[in-house]
């Protein structure tokens, strides 16, 4: 049997439950950023196999996949920022400790 | 053939690899197996003949994203600590199992209308055309220059020393 679109969509699937539990349970504030990073290559397998097995001439699926990277580089870059400032200012990055909020 | 044995071996290697960076107590070994998890991606790509895509992930991701958060992590010394999990380790697994459960049925009982022509290679000049060709995306990357740029911006202004 060759491998169609079904094998991408569940394979993005279980990669994006991959990060998904990742992002929820863990507490290492740079884990759950690269499991988010997870979650976002998977929605993008996912778009690239739309693009290729539905409108094969297309690409507006691929277009898609370029503005995603463009939003996660974005995202890495301020989320990182944001857990050294705030490893600076309270010596930790457990998303569990960083309360102020709760308080 | 040939293709479907590379889509097998990519997907086992890029589900162990992103159960891997889930799973290791050592962050540093996590971050690392994360690259392996871009590569496949991209390997992933060129099977479905994304060439452009397969360059740009490499660049992006393996190039750029892991570099910064290698780099984030040995600026945090929480390497020794580790990344262990939170109170809420069983709840969030009965949640990806659940959604993986729902989002599969999902796939599996839809109809998708595949088309039969075969795909377009090479994609660059095609994808230029789609980005910056008369009817396409250009307004969008206009906004994703000006939101880099704010990113970029709003990066420095965080981890400056006061």
């Amino acid at each position: 049997m060759s491998i169609g679109l079904e094998d991408y969509l569940i394979l993005s699937a279980i990669l994006f439950s991959i990060g998904l539990y990742g992002a929820l349970a863990k507490r290492n504030a740079i884990v759950i950023l690269m499991c988010i990073e997870i979650m976002l290559n998977a929605v993008n397998i996912a778009m690239v196999a739309f693009s290729r097995y539905i409108t094969p001439s297309l690409l507006t699926g691929q277009v898609f996949v370029i503005f995603i990277m463009v939003v996660a580089a974005a995202e890495a870059a301020v989320g990182l920022a944001i857990i050294i400032a705030i490893y600076r200012s309270r010596e930790t990055i457990e998303a569990t400790k960083i309360d102020l909020m709760k308080r | 053939m040939g293709l479907d044995i590379a889509f097998w071996v990519l997907a086992v290697v890029g589900i162990a690899a992103a159960l891997t960076v889930v799973l290791l107590r050592d962050v540093f070994r996590a971050a690392l197996s994360l690259v392996l998890c871009f590569l496949t991606v991209a390997g992933l790509y060129i099977t479905l003949s994304a060439d452009f895509l397969a360059a740009v992930q490499v660049l992006i991701y393996i190039g750029g994203i892991s570099v910064l958060i290698i780099l984030a992590i040995m600026l945090t010394r929480e390497v020794q600590r580790g990344s262990p999990s939170n109170k809420l380790r069983i709840p969030a697994f009965i949640v990806a199992i659940v959604f993986l459960g729902v989002v599969a049925f999902a796939l599996l009982n839809t109809p998708w209308q595949v088309s039969a022509l075969p795909p377009l290679e090479p994609t660059t000049s095609a994808l230029a055309g789609k980005l910056l060709g008369e009817g396409g995306f250009i307004l969008s990357v206009e906004i994703a220059a000006a939101l880099l740029l704010a990113a970029i911006l709003g990066a420095i202004v965080l981890v400056r020393e006061k």
